[in-house]
């Protein structure tokens, strides 16, 4: 997988990883892949959420020992 | 494609409630909503300086300058505010959980454009003056709410 941006959010309180996010984002090209870390147990579904409300893509969601990763395609 | 948007009227001048005011508007900003915040009544308080600034003003006015609480790192809870003991508290708290304090929350909302909107015929009552609050505002009334507000999706009264 060819990400391009990588963005980490750990440690972060709400609502900076989904504000960190979007700022990575907007700095993409439609098509190009996001990575997003995170610890905020809210996050999994505040990125769920986000990406259903843009034309965005969730490609790849895991969880492992307290870190939440999301892979993002942008619309 | 035209942008979503949400409005906040924040009215109260409590540190939770402004916290929550601003974490809403910031999440709404990185959902690309165009967002406004109107402010008016106690909730003008957290737009003040945290400095005096030197304004021509009448007693009454004074008075009210004097009690209310000047900017939004002396703003107090709506609950457990105990003489200022709970504002403390909960800022220590924040700290810790690595949480953005209120006057962080206002300065990133600026960054990502939030439109921060100071009500003119409030800011009379209470005798606040431009040169008192923060950069970066606009000034307006109710009809400028409404304008923005009647084609939002999301409208709050905090």
């Amino acid at each position: 997988m060819n990400i391009k941006v990588h963005v980490d959010a750990k440690g972060l309180a709400c609502p900076m990883p989904i504000v960190r996010a979007k700022k990575a984002l907007d700095g993409l090209e439609s098509g190009e892949l996001m990575e997003v870390v995170t610890t905020d147990k809210g996050s999994l579904n505040d990125f769920q959420a986000w990406v259903n409300q843009s034309n965005n893509e969730m490609v790849k969601q895991e969880t492992v020992d307290g870190l939440f990763t999301f892979v993002i395609r942008k619309g | 494609m035209e942008k979503e948007k949400t409005t906040i009227v924040l009215f109260s001048g409590d540190l939770d409630k402004a916290i929550a005011a601003f974490i809403i508007a910031n999440g709404a900003a990185a959902y690309d909503h165009e967002v406004t915040i109107f402010f008016t009544f106690w909730g003008l308080n957290t737009l003040r300086k945290d400095e005096l600034v030197p304004v021509k003003k009448g007693l009454l006015e004074k008075a009210f300058g004097w009690m209310m609480p000047r900017g939004s790192s002396k703003l107090g809870l709506s609950k457990m505010n105990m003489l200022g003991m709970g504002p403390k508290m909960i800022k220590h708290v924040m700290k810790k959980h690595n949480a953005l304090s209120l006057p962080q929350l206002i300065e990133l909302a600026q960054e990502q454009g939030v439109k921060l909107v100071a009500c003119t015929m409030t800011m009379d009552l209470l005798g606040l003056k431009e040169e008192e609050l923060i950069d970066g505002l606009t000034y307006a009334g109710v009809a400028a709410y409404l304008g923005d507000a009647s084609d939002a999706k999301v409208n709050l009264f905090i």
